[in-house]
């Protein structure tokens, strides 16, 4: 069936996206699959040190990661993120780096804190000075620990950054 | 109120710290170096040879009765005392509420000493810290392997000779630089944004 859609009127409601009333949206297949994806990531459930306590805070009904799609899974098979919350010692980072490599294509990774981003106080023969060492980092939360606020804003970062990829689903392209 | 009625069942013993140093003083004269007392708290530096036996008569003697090894740990006199290692029991008495110092010259030469574990069973994690930090040996432990680091790590920690911020990234623990390598060559395998 035809539609003329010079009759109905097509809505551009964003640039990039438009709506022909009443369930019909125009738009493309990079828009479409980036709002899926960053409308729920699911970090894997994975703490190191205080700052997973904080994680945790975030996670709870207070600060509420649900409300942007961000639950918490189990196994990082069916896991989107980690989260790298607290300090990486060289005796855990080829743990940390399993997890990471468990997790599907295409993953992101969250430095969250000053450990993970740099090593923190811990310039020290047992402390990897930050996890982007052995993991390709997309957002670094910096704090000590930092505030729930804080690692709320760098998962929206990283929402934004999700927003603005190109083609970002395949590994050939 | 529980809780003091319950404490004041315990008799104190009445020893001070220092009448419990002269005390080991008179069982081990050969054994004793030096009784050190620093803001109320007295340490009895004891030769290494006798310890079991010293800490044995510490645990078992029923004036004294210490029951319970609160810390085992080391410390690394390294260029400041001639025998560089100390190995420190500090002990308490639940009955008697009272409580020493022991601490036992180790050699750098010779880094051994007896260990204390069926004295305390609750000794054997701490000697094995110990063993992992300091590189001191507890002769006779049940299951002396490193705790904390690897246990192909090289080197020990904690004593003052060793590099703070560790081996360069070559001599590191190959567990980790391995990982770093491997991360490295699997980069190229990302799906880029």
């Amino acid at each position: 069936m035809l539609i003329d859609t010079s009759t109905v009127g097509l809505v551009e409601v964003e640039r990039g996206v438009k709506v022909l009333p009443p369930n019909v949206i125009v738009t493309s297949l990079d828009k479409i699959i980036n709002w899926g994806r960053l409308s729920s990531i699911w970090p894997t459930t994975f703490g190191l040190a205080c700052c997973a306590i904080e994680m945790m805070a975030v996670g709870a009904s207070h600060y509420d990661f649900d409300r942007f799609g961000i639950i918490f899974r189990g196994s990082p098979r069916q896991s989107d993120c980690v989260i790298v919350a607290g300090t990486v010692t060289k005796k855990m980072a080829p743990v940390v780096r399993r997890v990471y490599d468990q997790i599907p294509e295409p993953r992101y990774v969250v430095a969250m804190g000053s450990c993970a981003c740099t090593g923190g106080v811990f310039k020290t023969y047992s402390t990897v000075q930050g996890c982007d060492t052995f993991l390709p980092v997309d957002v670094f939360v910096p704090g000590c620990p930092p505030r729930p606020e804080t690692l709320l804003e760098g998962m929206m970062m990283l929402q934004e950054k999700m927003r603005k990829e190109r083609a970002r689903w395949s590994p050939w392209r | 109120m529980a809780v003091t009625q319950v404490r004041l069942t315990f008799a104190p013993s009445g020893l001070a710290p220092l009448a419990i140093a002269e005390k080991i003083r008179e069982a081990f004269p050969d054994q004793v170096v030096e009784v050190v007392e620093f803001r109320d708290q007295v340490s009895v530096i004891v030769k290494k040879g006798q310890i079991v036996a010293i800490l044995r008569y510490l645990h078992d003697d029923p004036f004294l009765s210490f029951d319970h090894l609160q810390d085992l740990t080391a410390v690394d006199y390294a260029k400041k005392k001639d025998v560089r290692f100390e190995v420190v029991y500090s002990l308490y008495s639940i009955k008697y509420r009272h409580r020493i110092r022991i601490r036992a010259q180790v050699p750098e030469n010779d880094p051994k000493i007896d260990s204390v574990v069926p004295i305390w069973a609750g000794a054997n994690w701490h000697e094995r810290e110990c063993y992992d930090m300091f590189g001191i040996t507890f002769t006779g432990h049940p299951d002396l392997r490193r705790i904390l680091m690897p246990e192909d790590w090289e080197g020990y920690p904690l004593r003052k000779d060793y590099p703070l911020k560790g081996p360069d990234f070559e001599h590191d623990w190959p567990g980790f630089t391995d990982m770093v390598k491997r991360s490295r060559e699997l980069r190229e395998f990302e799906w880029e944004g």
